[in-house]
């Protein structure tokens, strides 16, 4: 355990080396948040109450969305083009004899990596947003750290999925076609464009029961005060599930990966 | 030692017999390096397919978000559908030709810092032309596929009364507009020179400016629509000639011939961006690694 939070901060360090990046960063997650914000607001003033959210909640989704793309990582990144480069060398032979779990270590490494991305690239872009906008955030600090739950949960499920990803590299070797196709589902169905409660239908129905809700939606819609009582719990329970069964399929891939690795010596 | 050579480079360039010999030197660089690329891409045909593909539904997505929002309303900001998706077609189509073009440029800062940047600028070719050639792209195609695609849905249901100087606006939205957003691209790769690693500042004008034009002037506040025709002048990318086909006011009163002007003012913009990109390689410090 000692161990795996040594790599946690390990990660947690190794980002907070890219100074300059993390600035660049904030500074076009705002002007997308900006971007958005207005086209939310357009929408809004024609259809007020979509989607069950006032304008201010709509514009605080906006902010939030770009406070946490990053965190939990909807767009991908974070870890997998250094696994899939680690799969494709025959470098994670050496990963597979050390004393650690392989899925572990790198979860590790992960949750260091959204605790930094979410000081480092979160709390500048919301901040603005609550500046520039009228944004509904709570007073209540329980609030808060349920929303934080949410996220560390969503972080979880962003891994399980990246993970998956990853792995896929032992069978296809270059793994761009899948971490796009990865992409695609954490950009349209984590709500990063538009809140899953506005997709109309069949549509709203799927895409709020597939894991990527987890990522943005819940954490936003727990912040706003729409998930209490047994409905967190029940919130909860949605992204526990999701994590448990991507990561259980995720373990059960590695063992099915490992016995593929043949290490050619030399 | 790579900054004199940075210095020879640029000097040799600067010569006015030389900078003409320099371009064409550039284009026939820029064609044999983009080809290498191709040829490797088309190695691994399954993952290019995906990716292209990828690339066409991923561009696809923000319009399939715009149909989400329409089918709560049927007007954003007073326009319609088929005039958003004008706008989004002919802005996505003009970024989908310079981000094929160009794209690769924001891996400039990348090269600078792990110094293989020096490489280049040890060969005879023009850095530009390398630089803008690396990783070449085919999978960029989709996007711009796809922009055309949504323009193509747009003029066939716009209810607009065509002339030919309407119709004239469309190739000249999409070339002055991929030539303003290749300059961006430039700008973008010469500030990478001085700040590293900075290279999402500019996915903020590119990718940002992309998303913002694809919705009407009419939504945004109006200090940020005088951001985007005064300061960097995505509005000419399809913003203005679109409100002359489409006979809509622009939110800051300028003068209708404004439409005409996208080709000079991206002959403008592509002016000050290779100004910029010989500063950012005159000013060019090797790591020393």
């Amino acid at each position: 355990m000692r161990l795996y939070a040594i790599v946690a901060a390990g990660g947690f360090r190794r980002h907070t080396t890219y100074r300059i990046a993390t600035a660049a960063g904030v500074f076009t997650n705002t002007v997308f948040g900006a971007i958005m914000a207005y086209t939310y607001m357009a929408l809004w003033s024609v259809r007020p109450g979509l989607g069950g959210y006032d304008q201010s909640q709509a514009l605080t989704y906006v902010w939030l969305g770009q406070a946490l793309i990053m965190t939990v990582a909807m767009m991908g990144g974070g870890f997998e083009d250094e696994l899939v480069e680690r799969i494709r060398t025959g470098d994670i032979a050496i990963d597979l004899y050390r004393p650690a779990d392989l899925q572990l270590w790198w979860l590790a490494g992960d949750v260091g990596r959204a605790a930094f991305h979410l000081l480092g690239r979160g709390v500048v872009p919301l901040a603005f947003g609550a500046l520039a906008f009228d944004l509904a955030l709570p007073a209540d600090p329980r609030t808060w750290l349920a929303f934080l739950l949410a996220v560390f949960l969503g972080v979880l499920v962003s891994f399980s999925i990246r993970y998956l990803v990853a792995l896929s590299a032992f069978w296809l070797l270059d793994g761009a076609g899948m971490a796009q196709m990865a992409w695609l589902g954490g950009v349209f169905f984590s709500g990063m464009l538009l809140p899953l409660n506005v997709f109309p239908g069949a549509l709203g129905e799927v895409a709020r029961a597939l894991p990527w809700s987890s990522l943005l939606q819940i954490p936003a819609d727990v912040l706003l005060g729409r998930h209490t009582g047994w409905g967190l719990v029940g919130a909860y329970g949605f992204q526990l599930g999701w994590a448990a069964l991507l990561l259980g399929t995720g373990r059960l891939l590695q063992a099915a990966a490992t016995r593929r690795v043949v290490v050619q010596g030399g | 030692m790579a900054e004199t050579v940075a210095e020879v480079t640029v000097r040799h360039r600067d010569a006015p017999v030389g900078r003409l010999r320099g371009a064409a030197e550039g284009v026939r660089a820029y064609r044999l390096i983009a080809g290498m690329w191709i040829r490797s891409t088309l190695a691994y045909r399954a993952s290019f397919l995906m990716t292209a593909l990828g690339n066409f539904l991923a561009t696809g997505l923000d319009f399939v978000a715009i149909l989400l929002m329409f089918s709560h309303i049927d007007a954003l900001g007073g326009y319609t559908l088929p005039e958003v998706a004008f706008l989004y077609g002919a802005s996505g189509a003009a970024f989908g030709l310079a981000d094929l073009v160009m794209g690769s440029m924001d891996r400039l800062g990348r090269r600078v810092r792990d110094g293989t940047l020096d490489t280049l600028l040890v060969r005879p070719v023009p850095v530009l032309a390398q630089v803008a050639a690396d990783r070449f792209a085919l999978r960029r195609l989709g996007r711009i596929t796809q922009g055309l695609l949504v323009l193509g849905y747009a003029l066939l249901t716009l209810d607009v009364h065509w002339t030919p100087l309407r119709a004239l606006m469309i190739p000249l939205m999409l070339l002055s507009g991929g030539a303003i957003f290749a300059a961006v691209f430039v700008a973008g790769g010469a500030f990478q020179f001085v700040a590293q690693d900075a290279s999402e500042v500019q996915n903020s004008f590119t990718y940002g400016g992309n998303q913002m034009l694809q919705y009407p002037p009419t939504v945004f506040a109006k200090d940020m629509v005088r951001g985007v025709t005064f300061v960097v002048p995505l509005a000419f990318v399809n913003w203005l000639p679109a409100m002359y086909v489409l006979d809509r006011p622009y939110p800051l009163d300028l003068p209708q011939w404004v439409a005409f002007t996208p080709p000079l003012v991206a002959a403008g913009c592509c002016a000050l961006a290779g100004a910029a990109w010989r500063a950012g390689l005159r000013a060019y410090r090797s790591t020393g690694s």
